[in-house]
């Protein structure tokens, strides 16, 4: 997860509920699917670390993301297909956030998701706990403006790891995967006028995780409770409208894991399992002047095309302030107007 | 300063990142068998299906001397000149015991094939072919009474196969070409034993004709493995073509015997299925004769419950009238009675407080679809105790037999029980009641996990002492896995756990009686 970009406000967007989608598991996977989809569409908002969006220094841009999110068909390795013993698995999810300015160009950010999973077919129980705490930093390494032109060029890493014991070996209805992750991305933001386009390439390692069970089989049997956890690729898009009070964009993002097996016919899945997906939808920001200090997100996005995953819908909205703990009025240096 | 600041993140970063490790799997750091004692006597042990030790011939092999002889050591010599890694990865592999590894690869086998059909468009389930077993639904659905089933035949034949090949070595005393030729290396511990036929390739002879049989689908896979270990006998120094070859023709006119059984164990008519007609529903409509609820398949569509007719198959260790009489579990609290009904809230209360140690047990016991299933969870809990003790190829079958047949008649009895009583699954006669874990298609009482778990404890537990204690407590944990997972009731648990302790006691009767002098 922790694909956020703050931009005036937000915080680390939760990224491992997109992984959790392995549908084979039956349920366990479902919820898992589910759980992760809700976050991935929560991480995908404004401010957060995949967005072009800075805070300004000694500013805190704090507040809540709920995200529900449902699948009823999965991809079972490619084959898409539905479960009745599973029926439609949905993950519900209120994540904090928050995007703390420690310099015009350097914002740091976090993100920590409570998770609810559940399935309406079938007898497995849901899950719910607190998934993983992701830390960013992100640094505006360039910034160049010419008239109504602007170009900006981001460097940003996070980390993310697993703030409760919750249970991963249960998908789809596992609430996250429990790996350690570290994230690498470059990403460079463009405008003109007032139209921006946002693009991002991340490198996410993936830990190996601890399972409660001492055997298991991938393409083979391994005597151990460790799984290996192959490391993803994460292309974020994004484009629109960006004016000072209003962002409206579109967005488009793929998720591609370097490894894993896929789920056999009718099996469950398993957390090292390749999870693939695309995912698409939009998302609106808006900061009204009448309001000081409150921001607001509302985003919707559907997985178009996936491995592993369930073709998920997810709807997501939030509402963030922003507090100023510098002695005297800053200039305001938001990245993305101008 | 913000630089420094942003160096030592990414820096940091860049340091977390490079700590993956690779997982290795413990089976395979197993060291190579020495056995302390060679129990070169073992031919003089009490077959399973065997009528004696010579019942399959083994002709005499050729003098030392000979030049047939000198031309296989000059074989092995040739092989033993530049070892490849591969080479040297199939030496550590194999040297760590065939008994073990033969169980291994079915367990590995058991979990590629434990995955149950999905449905048809019509809501109806298709049943795999045993003669076209690659289309989908592929053959076999290693469930857990197939998979005890097939654990049990590899494992007494290769006990079987081995107590013949003993006897054969003591009649031949022909020794392996280290012991001829100072010229070829040892690369694994050396057996004290005459090579002549060869303990490995009598495992690999059995084993393979049987896992042909159970694993249609698998031959090549079976093939190439066979041919790996093989080599890594050749390689070792311990044996020479010769006495591979005539292992595993031992070995495989052994399986025949065992074939021939499974043939007419009344396995095949286990699924309760002919020609479309739903034999099974006599189970149900029993149940509802005696005014009881009858189990209802939770499956959606509603599926054929798993192999009705496994508690009519022939045991190894007693008669169908022995199992009616001293082993079925009496009835089940009646499902109108105040206990069935306090049973059942227990039940609730564990699907709705479960603590994360309880999803630990429930998980590591699951062993559920796409697993070894739990007969295989109890051959790799023997395995990692066996492998410390040192024990002879022989002595590892032995075990392995008795702990397998303890497990397939357990999955016997269970299965009779089940049928015979029918009783609803907690989550059928509540709603409420969510499960932990996948819910078995098929009636609760009694649990197989702790009938299985109940034979294999007792069993191993006599066969290794030090370690019955502990064994004693995993079979508990294993049948409380399920009252924790709010799939089964806890009468469910203790009479299975009763009804496998049973049945343990029933192949200790037969181990003592083996002569092999052994518990």
């Amino acid at each position: 997860m922790n694909i956020v970009y703050l931009h005036r406000c937000g915080g680390a967007v939760p990224h491992s509920i997109t992984t959790a989608s392995n549908l084979y598991s039956r349920k366990a996977r479902l919820r898992l699917l589910l759980g992760f989809l809700l976050l991935l569409s929560i991480y995908s908002q404004g401010q957060t670390d995949i967005d072009a969006l800075m805070m300004k220094k000694n500013e805190l841009c704090a507040g809540l993301m709920y995200t529900t999110s449902s699948w009823s068909s999965y991809w079972e390795g490619t084959l898409e297909r539905e479960n009745k013993n599973l029926g439609t698995v949905s993950t519900n999810m209120l994540a904090a956030m928050g995007n703390f300015g420690v310099r015009k160009n350097v914002n740091l950010l976090f993100g920590i998701p409570y998770i609810e999973t559940q399935a309406t077919g079938g007898t497995l129980k849901g899950f719910k706990g607190i998934q993983d705490l992701s830390l960013w930093a992100k640094w505006r390494a360039l910034h160049w403006t010419e008239g109504n032109k602007l170009a900006s060029l981001f460097a940003l890493g996070g980390y993310s790891l697993p703030a409760s014991n919750y249970v991963a070996d249960y998908l789809p209805l596992s609430i996250g995967l429990r790996s350690k992750n570290v994230y690498l991305r470059g990403m460079t933001d463009l405008k003109y006028k007032i139209w921006f386009l946002t693009f991002s390439g991340t490198y996410i390692q993936r830990s190996n995780i601890t399972i409660d069970r001492e055997a298991y089989y991938t393409t083979e049997m391994v005597y151990s409770n460790q799984v290996a956890m192959p490391d993803q690729t994460q292309l974020n898009l994004r484009m629109g409208y960006r004016g000072k009070e209003l962002i409206v964009e579109w967005i488009s993002d793929r998720m591609t894991t370097l490894g894993g097996f896929d789920i056999t016919r009718n099996n469950m899945p398993f957390p090292s399992n390749r999870m693939n997906m695309t995912r698409t939808g939009f998302q609106v920001r808006y900061e009204p002047k009448k309001l000081n200090g409150f921001t607001f997100y509302a985003s919707a996005n559907k997985v178009i095309e996936g491995r592993n995953v369930g073709q998920s819908t997810s709807y997501s909205g939030g509402v963030f302030y922003i507090l100023n703990f510098s002695k005297k009025e800053t200039e305001n240096t938001e990245n993305s107007s101008k | 300063m913000k630089s420094l600041y942003l160096t030592i993140f990414f820096g940091l970063l860049l340091i977390a990142s490079s700590c993956n490790e690779d997982v290795t799997s413990e089976n395979l750091e197993f060291p190579s068998l020495a056995p302390g004692n060679p129990d070169a006597n073992a031919g003089t042990w009490k077959p399973i299906l065997l009528t004696s030790k010579t019942e399959f011939s083994v002709t005499a092999p050729a003098a030392v001397t000979s030049s047939e002889y000198i031309a296989q050591v000059n074989e092995v010599k040739s092989w033993q000149k530049e070892l490849t890694g591969s080479e040297k990865e199939l030496l550590t592999y194999w040297g760590a015991g065939a008994v073990l590894r033969w169980n291994e690869i079915m367990r590995q086998l058991v979990a590629k094939h434990n995955r149950a059909p999905i449905e048809n468009s019509d809501g109806t389930y298709a049943i795999p072919n045993a003669s076209n077993p690659l289309a989908y639904p592929t053959f076999p659905f290693a469930n857990p009474p197939y998979a005890a089933r097939a654990y049990a035949y590899v494992s007494a034949a290769q006990y079987d196969a081995l107590i013949a090949a003993y006897h054969y070595k003591q009649v031949y005393q022909r020794q392996g070409p280290s012991k001829v030729d100072a010229g070829v290396k040892e690369l694994l511990p050396a057996s004290t034993l005459p090579s002549y036929p060869s303990e490995d390739a009598v495992v690999t002879g059995v084993t393979v004709e049987l896992l042909n049989l159970l694993f249609p689908g698998d031959q090549d896979f079976i093939r190439s493995k066979a041919e790996e270990h093989r080599r890594a006998r050749l390689l070792s120094g311990g044996n020479v073509r010769s006495d591979l070859d005539a292992g595993e023709a031992l070995g495989k006119a052994v399986a025949g015997k065992f074939i021939a059984r499974a043939r007419t164990d009344k396995a095949g008519g286990a699924v309760g299925i002919t020609n479309g007609v739903n034999k099974w529903l006599e189970f149900e409509q029993s149940a509802q004769a005696r005014g009881e609820i009858a189990w209802v398949s939770q499956d959606a569509p509603k599926r054929p419950p798993m192999l009705p007719y496994f508690g009519r198959v022939k045991a190894f260790l007693f008669d169908s009238t022995t199992m009616v009489n001293q082993i079925r579990p009496p009835a089940p609290p009646s499902t109108s009675s105040e206990q069935f009904k306090k049973e059942t809230e227990e039940v609730l209360y564990y699907s709705q407080n479960p603590t994360r140690e309880r999803f630990r047990i429930v998980h590591y016991w699951a062993d559920g679809v796409g697993t070894y299933t739990p007969p295989g969870h109890w051959n790799a809990i023997a395995a990692e105790e066996i492998v410390k003790l040192n024990w002879s190829e022989v002595r590892w079958a032995r075990a392995m037999a008795y702990l397998n047949m303890s497990m397939m008649d357990a999955a016997i009895a269970c299965w009779d029980a089940k049928f015979y009583y029918y009783n609803p699954r907690p989550s059928q006669v509540d709603s409420r009641i969510k499960t932990l874990t996948g819910l078995p298609n098929f009636p609760s009482y009694i649990s197989g996990h702790s009938t299985f778990s109940g034979a294999a404890a007792t069993i191993l537990g006599h066969l290794i002492p030090k370690k019955a204690e502990a064994f004693e407590e995993m079979a508990t944990e294993a049948s409380l896995s399920r009252l924790y997972g709010a799939i089964h009731y806890r009468s469910d648990c203790e009479k299975g756990l009763e009804t496998g302790n049973k049945i343990g006691a029933f192949a200790i009767q037969k181990a003592l009686a083996d002569g092999s002098g052994q518990p």
